[in-house]
């Protein structure tokens, strides 16, 4: 078999077996279904009762918000699987196959792809009977959901680089939490961020979650022509800033998690 | 016969710390080869090294024919690996962990599912086979990992302290599947921790120390070395133990141990019970009260003792403390 067939097949074998532990083990299913249901009916009826924004619904302006906070905090699975993985040898176990290197972090990512699908398409639907609608064309629709997912995925890598080089998954744990609350609360998901105060305002407009925010908001169409326009740059080029994210994040992690997953297991 | 693992001055350090200091081994195809040491003896590095995890810092090693270093991935394909650590996936059934196994060695779908079945047969987890592996014991789990590595029925074996940390029931059972192995042929590199463990698997034991070998040879060779049985005494008083140890002296077959502060002492005996019944009735005739009293078979640190004419560390931390 060659190289790539190799790498292929057995990152579909590891791929497989994340999604059966994910849909086996409660905590993580409740994780990927129950916490985004929860997430979307609290702050849709939470928030958008007390919040109001000129020309739209807060529900309609917040749930692309709400997909993104999603995103990076089931990354938080990745991690605490890898690491749990690194602890009790499983991966030792891998490396005395004959089997592709890389389809352990590949396998990993595609089933964190797989996982995220089933939340969002879980949150678009919760989201529609509380009425969240999609002012766009479907094509504009569908992009906003292959963005969401491909964010997904680089973010995945970033996580798995995080989770490989701190290797105890109680570690990780406080660590990812304390990195995820400022990436998604420093950001637009909830609030506009040209009205933030000092460097606060700077700093959610650069942040990459609120260029994705952003990006899904306008291919979704959950904007309204009331809405002060945002005036940094990445938020006025949202969607191809939020692609270049993507990719900048790929680069730079794929690479990275790859050697430090090398180094993490052959100690 | 060639030898299916060979090692030559195998050198491996952690920063400052020597894990392997020029191991070697020679172990010839079809035979079991038993590595017996302490904890941080280089047994769990050596067996790292020669299942292509880690690569030496210094030396060589082949496997079935293959280098470690230079034929990794194809060496791969030859062995298979059962860890300290039972490394099955919790989430996933018995049968799926094993199924994964398959389609990693490349079995295929079908040829993999039923190799799975086969071996959980034949490691009596048939009525376990659709259970989530959170549910098994540790016994159960320890079989379900050497099940793992058996999928490609491969010709080289490496398992690591296979038994350590299972109750003697599970111990006794495991030694049973693994004895079925090598009768099937298969060689096996076995570390332990347990003279008795290696005794009754291994064809030739080598024993490790500071990362290396310090002594080599069949069970009996070695317990020829080491002695036979002990007695361990304790007494009363500390004018009890001068006196027992006096009277007791003519017994022993090799060095006799005296521990003043637990009044204890331990004599290498030939002979078993029958030495035994003789030496308490030397020490009632002597009028010399004894405490406890009781034969036992040599332990790691016995041969450690006597091959080395110090403790394990481990043991020798512990009596400082």
């Amino acid at each position: 078999m060659n190289t790539l067939r190799l790498a292929v097949a057995d990152g579909v074998t590891i791929t497989k077996r994340n999604a059966l532990k994910i849909r086996r083990a409660p905590d993580l299913l409740g994780g990927v279904v129950m916490l985004p249901i929860v997430f979307v009916l609290l702050f849709t009826y939470v928030f958008g009762s007390m919040i109001s924004l000129p020309g739209m619904s807060y529900g309609e302006y917040l749930l692309p918000g709400i997909f993104v906070m999603t995103i990076v905090s089931s990354a938080q699975i990745t991690g605490y699987t890898l690491t749990q993985d690194l602890q009790k040898g499983v991966f030792d176990r891998f490396r005395t196959l004959p089997m592709s290197p890389s389809a352990v972090l590949t396998g990993q990512t595609f089933s964190d792809v797989i996982m995220n699908l089933t939340s969002i398409v879980t949150m678009a639907l919760v989201g529609l009977l509380v009425g969240w609608r999609i002012h766009s064309s479907p094509f504009e629709a569908a992009l906003g959901f292959v963005m969401l997912l491909l964010f997904a995925y680089a973010f995945s890598w970033v996580t798995a680089t995080v989770a490989l080089a701190l290797r105890t998954p109680e570690v990780f744990n406080n660590i990812a939490t304390i990195m995820s609350f400022p990436l998604i609360f420093l950001s637009n998901a909830f609030v506009d961020s040209t009205r933030l105060p000092g460097a606060l305002k700077p700093i959610a407009e650069w942040n990459p979650v609120s260029t994705l925010v952003q990006a899904a908001r306008d291919l979704f169409g959950n904007t309204s022509p009331a809405l002060p326009l945002p005036g940094a740059w990445p938020l006025r080029h949202a969607v191809p800033v939020s692609l270049l994210w993507s990719v900048l994040l790929l680069v730079v992690f794929v690479p990275l998690a790859t050697r430090l997953y090398t180094r993490a297991v052959s100690r | 016969m060639s030898d299916a693992i060979v090692a030559e001055g195998l050198v491996k350090k952690y920063g400052d710390v020597t894990a392997l200091d020029g191991m070697d081994l020679a172990v010839p195809q079809g035979t079991v080869f038993g590595l017996l040491g302490p904890n941080g003896a280089g047994k769990t590095t050596t067996v790292r090294i020669l299942t292509t995890l880690l690569k030496p810092d210094a030396g060589r090693a082949t496997v079935a024919g293959f280098d470690v270093v230079r034929d990794a991935h194809r060496l791969r394909a030859h062995i298979g690996a059962s860890g300290q650590y039972a490394a099955v996936d919790d989430h996933l059934t018995g049968a799926e962990n094993l199924e994964m196994v398959g389609r990693l060695y490349h079995l295929g779908t079908r040829h993999s599912r039923r190799r799975a079945r086969e071996l959980l047969d034949s490691f009596d987890l048939t009525d376990a086979a659709d259970r989530p592996v959170r549910g098994y014991s540790g016994g159960m789990r320890r079989r379900l990992d050497l099940a793992g590595a058996l999928v490609a029925k491969p010709p080289v074996l490496f398992l690591d302290e296979p038994t350590t940390g299972l109750d003697p029931r599970a111990r006794i059972g495991l030694w049973e599947v693994i004895a079925g192995l090598v009768a099937g042929g298969t060689t096996v590199l076995l570390t332990t921790q347990y003279l008795e463990e290696a005794d009754r698997l291994a064809d030739r034991i080598a024993v490790v120390g500071h990362g290396r070998v310090i002594a080599l040879g069949t069970a009996d060779e070695l317990k020829d070395q080491v002695g036979g049985d002990r007695i361990e005494l304790s007494v009363t008083s500390a004018a009890n133990l001068e006196s027992a140890v006096r009277t007791l002296a003519p017994l022993a077959v090799g060095d006799v141990r005296v521990d003043g502060a637990a009044l204890r002492m331990t004599i290498p005996v030939a002979g078993g019970a029958a030495t035994l019944t003789k030496a308490l009735g030397r020490l009632a005739d002597e009028r010399i009260t004894v405490r406890d009293a009781g034969l036992r078979r040599p332990t790691l640190d016995d041969v450690f003792l006597s091959l080395t004419g110090h403790e394990t560390d481990e043991k020798i931390k512990e009596t400082a403390r």
